[in-house]
């Protein structure tokens, strides 16, 4: 299915759930409200023309001090799907505050999201309602903080032994 | 030695000839470094030309650590568990800018330098070392060997 034929197949059929579409460079991409999103992956793994059966990654962006958007919300959680059976990808976008950062987890939908998902709260502190098991993935539990915010001081170093500074 | 002659000698510098030929290692491996690590270990470059051609994957049975590749602030606790499970004497060998200085990882995760948590006796710079350097490494650390240099 052809990428602009995908996003005016979600356009339709979530109308307002869908903030904004855009296929920058042919990367087809829909933002979706946060509400609408768990109906969304649903719809694009199970839909016969679209059937996403692979979540090719996710991950998070934060726009802190991102030119033109500093005062929007600061985290967009960004999902990539791929269709083995049609040979199509789509790019699904999540907008969070940063008071409120939390997305329903895809885990039921793609078990590979958990790790995933992990991996987001550990760098971004981001949570996945829902998620069975939310712990950090690469940090350590005495991690104090979220290392990939844009807030988080390049300089800090928290080791678990040796010298502190 | 003829008749009634004399062979003198001390039993450390004997003791420190012997060692130095027999460098059982441990390879602690995280990184791209251990490719260079393998490629110094085979045939090519030979290492069991001084005696270093043994790796042995428990830190009981070695006498020298190789730290090869970039150590995390994670992980840094297990590199001080192997270094301390190490029987005595025993010795360090940094392998590449990651375990000596950080190298170009200043960032959150990563440990600047290994001797900030265990004692190290050689530094082997590379981004990663050549065998050629890595060699030189292993022979400064014979000569420190035989010189009795060690830790307890």
């Amino acid at each position: 299915m052809d990428g602009q034929a995908i996003l005016l197949r979600l356009t339709s059929t979530f109308g307002p759930g869908i903030v904004e579409t855009h296929d920058h460079h042919g990367d087809h991409t829909a933002v979706v409200e946060r509400s609408a999103i768990l109906e969304a992956f649903r719809f694009c793994r199970d839909d016969p023309d679209l059937r996403f059966n692979v979540l090719m990654d996710l991950t998070a962006v934060d726009y802190l001090t991102y030119p033109g958007r500093e005062f929007g919300l600061r985290f967009e959680v960004v999902y990539h799907l791929y269709s083995l059976p049609h040979n199509h990808r789509v790019r699904l976008k999540v907008r969070v505050e940063e008071d409120d950062a939390r997305v329903p987890s895809a885990v039921g939908l793609w078990p590979i999201a958990n790790w995933f998902e992990r991996e987001v709260w550990d760098m971004f502190g981001i949570r996945f309602d829902g998620h069975p098991d939310l712990r950090r993935l690469l940090m350590y539990e005495e991690f104090q903080g979220h290392p990939l915010r844009k807030d988080y001081p390049v300089n800090k170093r928290q080791p678990l032994i040796g010298p502190k500074t | 030695m003829g008749l009634g002659g004399f062979f003198t000698g001390k039993l450390d510098e004997a003791i420190g000839w012997a060692r130095k030929y027999s460098i059982f290692q441990y390879p602690f491996v995280t990184a791209c470094c251990g490719m260079e690590y393998m490629a110094t270990a085979c045939s090519h470059y030979d290492v069991d030309r001084f005696g270093a051609g043994r790796p042995r994957f428990s830190p009981r049975q070695a006498d020298v650590l190789f730290v090869v590749g970039t150590i995390s602030h994670k992980l840094a606790p297990v590199l001080k568990r192997v270094y301390d499970q190490m029987c005595e004497p025993k010795w360090v060998v940094a392998f590449g800018v990651c375990t000596c200085t950080g190298g170009f990882y200043d960032n959150y995760a990563t440990v600047m330098g290994i001797d900030t948590i265990i004692p190290v006796d050689v530094y082997i710079p590379g981004c990663p070392p050549r065998p050629e350097s890595v060699i030189d490494g292993l022979m400064k650390l014979q000569e420190k060997i035989a010189a009795g240099a060690q830790r307890y």
